[in-house]
């Protein structure tokens, strides 16, 4: 049995050690995809700022307004910009050749980006970008360095440039390292509420890269504890048939 | 082996079972739902607006709704005045047994007395019936007196979509919900604030 | 003539079907009076494991099916329809998903009981040769079923792993060409894929299964011990350390599956992309052509290969030692030449071997999803070497090993 157990363990192994990447990850977001409040914060902030360029092609009004308890009126009235139609998938009107000429590259489709980039990046993309005027878009981001998006919450989070610090190593080699923010103009919001703002657009981020996740979780419970009663009543009538063995 | 352990067995058995039938009862269930109209149909089969001003006395506009014909008819005076001269040769004239929205007319079937909104499917077997609004002999029918008919089987129906006796379709035609956002503009599937 | 030899009908419904279909026979045969060793442990549940695993995956393919197209232009977005649109269409696809996972789980604990108790020893060759086949007819539909959903892994390890048909000598770019059907990874691709995926090679895997099946039934089971029950029968012709099938080891086999559904339903219901290694992360972006993904890797399950194929510094070579990794493993029942089957009556240089060797394709399968670093590299290159080694010391240490007597019953616990 020892060696089964190692077994298990080793190739659990990789399960416990996170996927690395080359990125800045300054801090970790705790999101709660249970809050409809914080659902409702997000979808508003992706409504104002991100939909402008970002569309949702997978997800339809409808089902985002059920999942966050909002009538159709304060769905198509209150949160969204354009007169779409409730059932309508959230796509956005940008020609994609014009997206490129503008900012090199086309904004992509946010519907699954949390799947892909995770929250902790997504959350960190949010709140590291600084001036930087040798920038096309005169800003630049410390998570995605040379972003091609411009800082679209800056008014909210205000102007901030970046310092680093350029250490040699023993090969002579120049490393740039990261040192700190200074800002320069306020934003309207605090720095708290800004990065609750962020946590709130990533949860909604979250919640849209899989809207089935809260009724998965929610019948979860019922599922295993259904499957529990019956292993353990095929479990009895095992040892029932095997009294007949030996 | 004793009873008793038989007995046990039994028992174990039939809630072992029990429990897995009912298991595999709810494991059917997403199978089985997965067959319902998804989102995009519904999306897809949702209300539809259509523009009636253009639409001529006596004249007949085709709408796509779910992927079904539905006849907008603006009927003309002498088209409504036989309607209630027929109620003798229909199967069921006040339309007790159709399927139709509460809020239209028992005779006229609709919401404006000249308008007909009807869907455009034979309740026979699904064919589409056609438009003879003429008040003349026809071959099929020589007291016609406008409505429609269904080549494939022969239902004859008036212009208010009841059908007449001797039809092998044995329900009126179906009327959609529909709820008229203007003077100009109708929308079909939905009844509006009236319903 | 006219009539049908009836010699042990019984009449009524049964008899009458009997008469035409030997039904009841076949139910003797294969469960009823299918004598299986009475000492089956752990070891022996997955089996049938694979079994429910197989139908899981062929009832939810088929409805996946019923929701998805195969176009390169609509592919990724048909994934997100099932997930959003389709009325729980997102259980069934989660339960296959998870279901290709845990068949590669179920299928390794599988062939490594093989490997503890030699079950792939005279006289059931067969029994492990079709086993093999199975194997890589499973892993072809898994790498085709995991390109459908055309997310930019799936585009990308399509590319690598057909470009291998390259290694070929002399038409090896014809060849992948022609795998393709197209100058690039394409609708044409995906195409037949979907094909092969969906129909062609299903249909060989439950052929296949059923051959395995009745090659085993004809041999009968091995066991924890490696007795053969046959050589001790009662009058009857009974074993007498074989017990029916049916009804006890159909009883503990649903046992095992209740466990078995506890920790699967979990995963799919609280973890259904087990942190990016059932469900990667760079499949949730669409097929690009233009980019590839930072780290590029095949799903877990084929990673050991992968490891191995990364660490030759030559691409044909790769290749060819790749492919002689699973080849090798179709020898085995003349490889090992030793007469005693079970690890319990082998001695601690071959229960050391075998424990290593376990052990070295696990880490293979953890550095195949590594980024590839010196140091990686030399331990894939180092552990590669030790996977043929096991094999060749295998050959010659079992000409003359020296073992402890094996018991000509199985001995009451």
């Amino acid at each position: 049995m020892k060696k089964i157990i190692l077994l298990i363990l080793l190739m659990a192994s990789p399960l416990l050690m996170a996927a690395g990447g080359g990125y800045y990850i300054g801090e970790k977001v705790q999101t709660n995809i249970r809050s409809t409040e914080s659902l409702r914060k997000g979808a508003k902030t992706y409504m104002n700022y991100c939909m402008g360029c970002h569309s949702m092609d997978f997800q339809r009004y409808n089902r985002v307004a059920a999942d966050l308890e909002l009538t159709e009126d304060e769905m198509m009235n209150g949160l969204v910009l354009t007169d779409a139609k409730f059932t309508d998938k959230m796509t956005i009107a940008m020609d994609e050749v014009q997206a490129k000429q503008w900012f090199g590259k086309a904004p992509p489709d946010l519907t699954v980006i949390a799947k892909a980039r995770g929250l902790d990046w997504l959350y960190n993309f949010l709140i590291n970008f600084y001036a930087d005027p040798k920038s096309v878009t005169g800003w630049n981001n410390l998570t995605l360095p040379n972003a091609s998006m411009p800082h679209v919450l800056w008014e909210l989070q205000g102007v901030r440039t970046a310092h680093f610090e350029t250490h040699t190593d023993e090969e002579g080699n120049e490393h740039k390292e990261f040192k700190n923010f200074e800002t320069v103009v306020a934003g309207k919001l605090s720095e708290q509420e800004y990065k609750d703002l962020a946590g709130d657009l990533v949860n909604f981020l979250d919640y849209s890269s899989e809207p089935a996740q809260l009724t998965r979780m929610a019948y979860a419970p019922w599922v295993l504890l259904f499957v529990s009663l019956f292993t353990f009543l095929a479990y009895l009538l095992k040892v029932n048939y095997f009294r007949d063995i030996h | 082996m004793t009873d008793n352990v038989n007995k046990s067995r039994r028992t174990l058995l039939l809630s072992t079972g029990a429990v897995g039938v009912v298991g595999a009862g709810f494991a059917a269930v997403p199978f089985l739902k997965s067959w319902l109209p998804s989102e995009r149909a519904k999306a897809a089969g949702g209300p539809v607006k259509a523009d009636i001003s253009k639409l001529e006395s006596g004249q007949m506009l085709n709408v796509l709704w779910r992927g079904q014909p539905v006849f907008l008819v603006n009927r003309t005076d002498q088209q409504i005045d036989v309607l209630e001269s027929l109620n003798g040769k229909l199967k069921d004239p006040d339309s007790e047994s159709s399927v139709q929205p509460e809020y239209v007319d028992k005779l006229y079937r609709s919401r404006k007395e000249n308008l007909l909104v009807v869907v455009g499917i034979c309740t026979h077997l699904g064919c589409s019936p056609k438009y003879y609004p003429d008040l003349v002999p026809q071959q099929f029918d020589a007291e016609w007196k406008g409505g429609f008919f269904c080549p494939c089987h022969s239902s004859r129906f008036d212009i208010s979509g009841r059908v007449f006796s001797g039809s092998p379709a044995s329900r009126n035609l179906d009327i959609p919900p529909y709820t008229f956002l203007d003077e100009n503009t109708i929308e079909i599937g939905s009844d509006g604030e009236q319903a | 003539m006219g009539k049908i030899a009836s010699s042990n009908s019984k009449g009524g419904f049964m008899g009458w079907i009997n008469d035409r279909l030997p039904v009841t026979q076949f139910y003797k045969d294969h469960l009823s009076e299918y004598y299986a060793p009475k000492n089956f442990n752990f070891w022996y549940f997955f089996g049938s494991l694979a079994l429910l695993v197989l139908v899981n995956q062929i009832l939810t393919g088929i409805w996946l099916t019923m929701h998805y197209k195969p176009d390169a232009s609509q592919a990724f977005g048909m994934v997100e329809y099932i997930m959003r649109d389709v009325p729980w269409g997102w259980l069934i696809r989660y339960l296959h998903t998870t279901g290709a996972s845990a068949f590669f789980i179920v299928i390794y604990f599988h062939m490594f009981r093989g490997l503890l108790y030699g079950s792939y020893k005279k006289p059931r060759e067969l029994v492990w040769l079709i086993g093999m086949v199975i194997y890589l007819a499973l892993m072809a539909e898994a790498f085709m079923g995991y390109v459908l959903p055309w997310g930019n892994m799936s585009y990308w390890g399509a590319k690598v792993i057909t470009q291998l048909f390259g290694a070929v000598p002399f038409v090896g770019d014809a060849l992948v060409e022609w795998v393709r059907g197209d100058y690039l990874i394409s609708d044409a691709t995906l195409n037949r894929f979907f094909a092969l995926h969906v129909v062609a090679l299903p249909l060989a895997i439950v052929a296949l299964v059923v051959i395995h099946i009745a090659a085993l039934h004809t041999v009968g089971s091995n066991n924890p011990e490696g007795v053969e029950i046959k050589q001790h029968k009662d009058e009857n012709g009974k074993p007498l350390d074989g017990i029916p099938f049916h009804p006890y080891y159909t009883v503990k086999d649903i046992f095992g599956v209740g466990v078995f559904l506890l920790i699967f339903l979990f995963i799919v219901f609280v973890k259904p992309d087990m942190g990016g290694l059932f469900l990667e992360h760079d499949n949730y972006v669409p097929a690009n052509p233009a980019v590839t993904p930072e780290h590029i890797k095949p799903v877990w399950y084929f990673t050991p290969f992968y490891a191995m194929l990364r660490a030759v510094p030559d691409m044909q070579l790769g290749a060819l030692i790749m492919l002689l990794a699973i080849v090798v493993l179709f020898f085995l029942p003349w490889l090992d030449r030793s007469p005693v089957k079970s690890i319990r009556y082998r001695r601690w240089p071959f229960k050391l071997m075998l424990s290593l060797f376990a052990v070295a394709f696990v880490i293979l399968g953890w550095l195949g999803m590594q980024g590839a670093t010196e140091l990686y590299k030399l331990m894939a290159q180092v552990l590669t070497a030790f996977y043929f080694f096991y094999f060749a010391w295998l050959f010659f240490y079992s000409r003359n090993e020296k073992y402890h007597e094996v018991p000509t019953r199985i001995e009451d616990h």
